[in-house]
């Protein structure tokens, strides 16, 4: 007799036992908290935030406890969870020319009024390992250096200077009446405006991204960028309330932003001029923002009317692939059975091999 | 109300979503009933399942289902495998609603890849998850080409690819998502259901409802509408057939799966319908191999005589 | 919601769904099989009390499918009276002047309703673009009998929908021969509804 298998179930359950035994791991060692999580992976979390769309430092840090520390994991359990959550307000644009900037640089000049902020970067530091983290005693309490002045207040943004000239073009605003295109309430569309290309990317995978922007540089896109300012610190989040018709602050987040300057000729109608790329992100997340600004360029190809030839400049090739948590879902989706189409597909290739060896052996016959 | 509040997990709302987010796929809904096999864009949401694994058949029963509702869920046509398990744990948490194995005691039926072998009713409502909604996607990626196919009617692209089909090999090589005419208008992409249950679709008298999560699209056939299986004047339509019967409940009119017994080319063919295939059984019927029959496995010679398939 | 209910009262406005999740969910589902089956009459199990002249299965569409990402139209009579708080109120929709820019029509008059291709009809690409009218009528059974055809339908199906202008089935003629552009309709009387949706063909 035969016995079909049965007890998905039960099997579903102690997958689910397993993998909260596995995540633990050895007992013996202190249980991590969302909170350790939280302070002492912060750039991680950053991610989670960014990529998750929930400004929620300690939700992000939860999701990535749960998931193991698999970030794209952590994403979409903060995905799966905004979707529960009513909305009550759209927020004003901020202001990133009024942030509380922690770090901010320009690699096209070599200073800029309010100066260039190093702030907190592993760009200059060596890649060695430190063993020092690793010691049972920990690093302690380590302590930056309070700068001798206070930052200036003025950061005007780097962009702004070039537009004093004319150098660069302007950025022209649909006005206040424009509705925002939000693809966490409709589907997209094309071709897409810059505002739902600039939410996908935003909410885009960061290995994509980057992988893409790179695509840029190495002349499958051929724009040279130079990175016109990075910033990165505090911005306040202001929401109109409909009773009272005027804008009150609701909290502060960290994002960061990248402007990037590229070179463009000229056409028939518009003087040469330097071009933008856009990218901002929650949290201290900078290579995401200036893949993003680079692929944002990329994707403006058609409109600045050049050639469209690489990948990094096909709006529905990028905008459709950029999200990891559709694109995981889908990859991932191949491990649920399929056979019932594969049965379809063997009948088929059986016959089409019967078929094909009737036809040699007549073939041989004749 | 009358109907009884049911118990579900009052930590989420019921059926998981809220309420604005039902109202916009229910809007989307009540078109794609109005135009058959037209596919309508619709604001999808994240949902707790990995988008692929039936996130949009999800939103749309959500946005269904009442408490006095008595929900199946399958998937390739059985009620046990792993994602079914998954999907009908996560509906009987957010919604505390009846579930069944019984297709004809359901009145939502969440499916993937099959349509059950017992006929739908009136009222009935059949849930498919749908991974690719658009039939033209393997031969236009773009959908701003196919969204303009669509909108003219121009479908010799299709016919184009199933004709050069019958030039290479005598017959439509496409075993599954086999494309659709619905109303007579809209070409439309049954899912990846095996062209056999292709013909269940046709002046059916269930509500039948599509839900594409990740591509964020939502298509319907209502009930008792014309749906036509592309094919040539010379080389009609037709549903691949066994030569044998179910090994467990003897049917030989319902659609098999292959199951390996031994790594010597042992096999036996199964009902993928099991809950048609067990309530044969509890009738009395039974195949070679039921409880009772005698156990053995097919020789490896008896898989060879399994090639010829599709008879019709 | 007590808190709500208030605010409702002062405002001197009818109460909307009870049980909002539940009722706008069995609604729902009227309407599901109304636009399924099309021309089989469905029964509201929900009982509203709306303001006049807005009939009870008007009003549970209209808390069921409106908010405040559709535009609604209403008719002179519909917009009379309490229904455009009403409606503002428990829905949040945005009430338009412009019958073309409209997602939902609703009509309180019938009999001087505008013309069908008023309304918005889709675009090729994007024929779900197309204005919803919700038509407020006498009876769905006492009017002339006009032979029904298409999806939905086993054969054909005698409707005899009470108080339609004249030379509205003309019209409903012109807005077929569009599809898969057009407009769909929800006739109501009293707590019944008949969908009728633009791929119907109808005889007279």
């Amino acid at each position: 007799m035969y016995v079909a298998v049965k007890g998905g179930e039960k099997a579903i359950l102690n997958s689910h036992r397993l993998i909260a035994e596995t995540r633990r791991g050895n007992p013996d060692v202190p249980e991590i908290s969302a909170e350790q999580i939280a302070e002492q992976l912060g750039l991680a979390v950053d991610r989670v935030m960014a990529e998750g769309s929930i400004y929620d430092r300690g939700l992000a840090a939860l999701a990535i406890k749960q998931a193991q520390g698999d970030l794209v994991e952590a994403i979409f359990l903060l995905r799966a969870y905004r979707t529960t959550l009513p909305r009550f307000a759209n927020a004003q644009p901020v202001d990133t020319a009024r942030m509380l900037v922690r770090r901010r640089i320009s690699a096209a000049y070599k200073d800029i009024p309010g100066g260039q902020v190093l702030g907190p970067t592993y760009d200059y530091t060596h890649r060695l390992l430190d063993f020092a983290l690793a010691a049972e005693t920990g690093v302690g309490t380590p302590e930056a250096a309070e700068a001798e002045e206070p930052l200036d207040p003025h950061m005007p943004r780097v962009a702004e200077i070039l537009d004093e000239e004319g150098l660069v073009e302007r950025e022209h605003t649909d006005g206040q009446e424009a509705a925002v295109f939000d693809l966490t309430r409709e589907p997209m569309s094309f071709p897409a405006g810059r505002d739902q290309r600039l939410q996908n990317l935003a909410r885009g995978d960061e290995g994509f991204l980057l992988a893409l922007g790179y695509s840029v540089q190495r002349g499958y896109g051929g724009n040279h960028p130079f990175a016109g300012e990075i910033r990165m610190g505090e911005v306040s989040v202001e929401i109109v309330p409909e009773e009272l018709g005027f804008a009150i602050d609701i909290g502060d987040v960290v994002v960061t932003e990248c402007q990037m300057i590229n070179q463009f000729t000229g056409s028939k109608d518009t003087p040469p001029q330097f071009t933008r790329g856009y990218g901002l992100a929650f949290g201290h997340n900078e290579r995401k923002v200036m893949a993003m600004a680079l692929v944002d360029r990329a994707l403006r190809a058609r409109e600045l009317g050049e050639t469209a030839a690489y990948p990094a400049q096909d709006e529905e090739f990028v905008l459709y692939h950029a999200d990891n948590v559709e694109a995981s879902g889908f990859v991932s989706h191949l491990k649920l059975p399929h056979y019932v189409d594969f049965q379809a597909e063997l009948n088929l290739i059986r016959k089409l091999r019967r078929e094909h060896e009737e036809r040699h052996r007549k073939e041989a016959a004749e | 109300m009358s109907a009884a509040r049911p118990a579900w997990d009052e930590a989420y709302n019921f059926a998981y979503l809220d309420e604005q987010t039902k109202r916009m796929i229910r809007r989307a809904l009540l078109k794609a009933l109005a135009v058959p096999g037209y596919q309508v864009p619709f604001g999808g949401r994240e949902m707790p399942l990995a988008y692929g694994w039936g996130t949009g058949g999800m939103q749309v029963t959500a946005s269904v289902i009442g408490p006095s509702d008595t929900l199946k869920v399958i998937d390739q046509g059985a009620d046990d495998t792993t994602n079914a398990v998954s999907i009908r744990r996560f509906f009987q948490r957010v919604t505390g609603v009846n579930t069944t194995e019984a297709t004809e005691q359901a009145d939502i039926i969440q499916t993937r890849h099959r349509i059950p072998e017992v006929p739908l009713r009136e009222g009935q409502i059949l849930v498919y998850q749908v991974p690719q909604p658009e039939p033209l996607r393997k031969l236009e990626p773009r959908e701003t080409e196919t969204r303009k196919m669509h909108g003219f009617g121009e479908y010799g692209l299709m016919h184009v690819r199933l004709y050069e089909d019958i030039a290479r090999f005598g017959h439509i090589a496409t075993t599954y998502s086999y494309p659709v005419m619905v109303n007579g208008r809209y070409l439309m992409s049954p899912t990846p259901i095996p062209k056999f249950d292709n013909p269940k679709m046709r002046n059916n008298p269930a509500i039948q409802l599509f839900g594409a999560g990740r591509e964020k699209r939502i298509y319907a056939i209502p009930p008792y509408t014309r749906v036509e299986s592309l094919d040539f004047e010379d080389h009609p339509f037709e549903v691949q057939r066994w030569p044998h019967a179910c090994a467990l409940c003897g049917s030989r009119e319902s659609y098999l799966d292959e199951v390996v017994l031994d790594d010597s080319g042992g096999r036996m063919f199964v009902c993928s319908d099991t809950h048609y295939c067990a309530t044969r059984r509890a009738a009395g019927h039974s195949g070679a191999m039921a409880e009772g029959s005698v156990a053995r496995a097919l020789a490896p010679s008896a898989g060879k005589q399994e090639d010829s398939h599709e008879r019709a | 919601m007590s808190e709500h209910a208030t605010t409702m009262e002062a405002a001197g406005l009818k109460p909307g769904f009870a049980d909002p999740v539940f009722e706008a969910q069995t609604t729902f589902r009227t309407l599901l099989n109304a636009l399924a089956y099309a021309g089989r009459p469905g029964m509201l199990s929900t009982r509203l009390d709306p303001p006049h002249p807005l009939g009870p299965a008007s009003a549970a569409v209209a808390l069921t499918l409106f908010d405040f990402e559709t535009p609604v139209w209403l008719d002179a009579a519909a917009a009379a009276g309490g229904v455009p708080d009403y409606l503002r109120f428990h829905t949040g929709a945005p009430l338009v002047a412009e019958e073309g820019r409209a997602r939902f029509a609703l009509i309180a008059d019938a009999m001087q309703m505008p013309p069908l291709d008023r309304f918005a009809i889709g675009e090729d690409r994007y024929p779900d673009r197309s204005a919803t009218l919700i038509v407020q009528v006498p009876s769905l059974a006492a009017g002339p009998a006009v032979t029904w055809r298409g999806p939905g339908i086993d054969g054909a199906r005698a409707v005899s929908i009470a108080g339609l202008p004249e030379g509205f089935w003309t019209q409903w003629a012109d807005n077929h021969a569009l599809y898969p552009l057009g407009v769909d309709i929800i006739f109501t009387a009293g707590q019944a509804l008949i969908g009728l949706p633009r791929g119907i063909e109808a005889e007279g």
